[in-house]
């Protein structure tokens, strides 16, 4: 275990990408000391180790600040050997990093659309939600897990939608419906959700969704920073 | 690995341009593979069914698809010039301004060139200070890498040449030597280094691009290849 003072993770309770790199440090059994940040009024730490982004989850190593979660999960993997995340194969790291990129990228923005807009724009969101959800799905085929049978950086870069997407839909009225359309991927998401790591390191849900309603009625992407 | 290389690319692309440049420094041989955007072939397709996009880097018989995935990819597998640092905390550092890049200032950029009114006031203002802080990593130096071309070089690559071009086309002066001295000293050292060189397109191919479908991107805010 690597004592706590030396790894700090800034952070927010509702925030996904906060989230997917706590998961990584319990998935490694990293020690870490966890600090809240108000977004609405930063502190000047946080601004200090990310003032380009001021944004969260900044992890600090030895006092060296590494800030874009996907950046935090690979530096992760390279620092603390034991448990790895990323696989060991490059060809199967760059699937691992394909498919990061898909869900950050491309899945993340028809959310947002989805999750903000309203008719015909809403509607053509839910609809490139689902070919996105269909690569997904067929992705999982003869899989438990994206990274095999225990989870890997694939889950932690996907398991945002596990419970957040079901938290937009509820917060934003729409439905994605992967548990019809999606088998293999709505296996996933409960498969997902009920790793120990997982399971316990996920906000109160009606919590979130009391946030993500108060978040959309504000109309606005800036109010919460988080990446 | 004695496999073959193949890139499915175009040349006006960026994107292909910087997974081409990452098989240069590394000094291997590939087949370049040109695809016609408004036409694509069976072949992309079926390397790239998700995205449907260039480059792919077929490895042997292997895709693989995303151009920083594939900088990665070439800088994992093969020796020679180091692409990405050995230190952990310093990659780290490379892949926070690659995105800075991705997800910053490319799109405020574009989004300078090809909108109007308040909308482009407001991009261009994003953009200048994207782009001063980017100018603020060079530090002096003559690659971001330091003496060598490194990861976020590759990722800025269409500030060395695609972005003066487009500017130019629109009536755009965003970048230019006044406001980022270092910026374009960085864009013409990296422009003259060996193996870009060797895989930089012409201007006139990219204008040759921008200027007959000017209104028509500008209308999409995308870019359009019929």
């Amino acid at each position: 275990m690597v004592a706590s003072a030396a790894v700090r993770l800034f952070g927010m309770w509702a925030s996904p990408a906060v989230r997917r790199v706590e998961w990584a440090l319990k998935l490694k059994g990293i020690e870490y000391e966890y600090i809240e940040e108000d977004l609405s009024n930063k502190s000047s730490s946080l601004l200090e180790f990310n003032p380009i982004n001021k944004q969260v989850p900044v992890l600090v190593h030895n006092c060296n600040p590494i800030v874009e979660s996907l950046v935090i999960l690979e530096y992760i993997d390279e620092t603390w050997k034991e448990n790895p995340i990323l696989p060991v194969d490059p060809l199967e790291r760059a699937k691992a990093r394909f498919w990061a990129t898909f869900v950050d990228v491309k899945c993340r923005e028809e959310s947002r659309k989805a999750f903000f807009m309203e008719g015909e724009e809403k509607e053509k969101a839910i609809e490139n939600l689902q070919v996105q959800l269909k690569a997904l799905d067929e992705e999982l085929e003869g899989k438990k897990f994206f990274s095999g049978d225990h989870i890997g950086y694939t889950d932690l870069a996907v398991g945002w939608m596990a419970f957040w997407l079901g938290v937009a839909e509820e917060a934003a009225g729409f439905k994605a419906n992967y548990d019809v359309k999606f088998p293999n991927f709505s296996r996933w998401m409960k498969d997902f959700l009920a790793e120990p790591v997982i399971k316990d390191n996920l906000p109160p849900r009606e919590k979130t969704v009391e946030f993500f309603r108060a978040f959309k009625q504000l109309g606005s992407c800036t109010k919460v920073n988080q990446k | 690995m004695g496999e073959t290389l193949k890139l499915f690319g175009w040349k006006v692309s960026p994107y292909s341009h910087r997974a081409e440049v990452a098989l240069r420094l590394k000094g291997l041989k590939y087949e370049f593979i040109h695809e016609d955007l408004a036409n694509k072939s069976d072949m992309l397709i079926r390397y790239n069914p998700i995205l449907k996009k260039i480059p792919v880097l077929l490895h042997g018989d292997t895709p693989i698809v995303e151009s920083q995935v594939i900088v990665e990819y070439i800088d994992e597998v093969f020796d020679g010039h180091p692409i990405l640092p050995k230190d952990p905390y310093e990659r780290a550092e490379a892949r926070f301004w690659a995105r800075f890049i991705d997800e910053k200032v490319r799109p405020q950029v574009w989004m300078s060139c090809w909108t109007d009114g308040e909308t482009q006031k407001s991009f261009i203002a994003q953009a200048k200070e994207s782009l001063a802080i980017l100018q603020g990593r060079l530090e002096g130096k003559k690659f971001f890498g330091g003496d060598s071309i490194g990861l976020i070089d590759i990722m800025a690559c269409s500030l060395a040449l695609w972005f003066g071009v487009m500017q130019e086309v629109v009536g755009l002066n965003l970048l230019n030597e006044d406001d980022y001295p270092e910026l374009c000293r960085w864009g013409e050292e990296y422009r003259n280094a060996e193996a870009v060189k060797e895989c930089l397109p012409e201007r006139e191919l990219i204008v040759g691009f921008f200027a007959p479908r000017k209104d028509r991107i500008f209308a999409k805010k995308a870019p359009v290849y019929d």
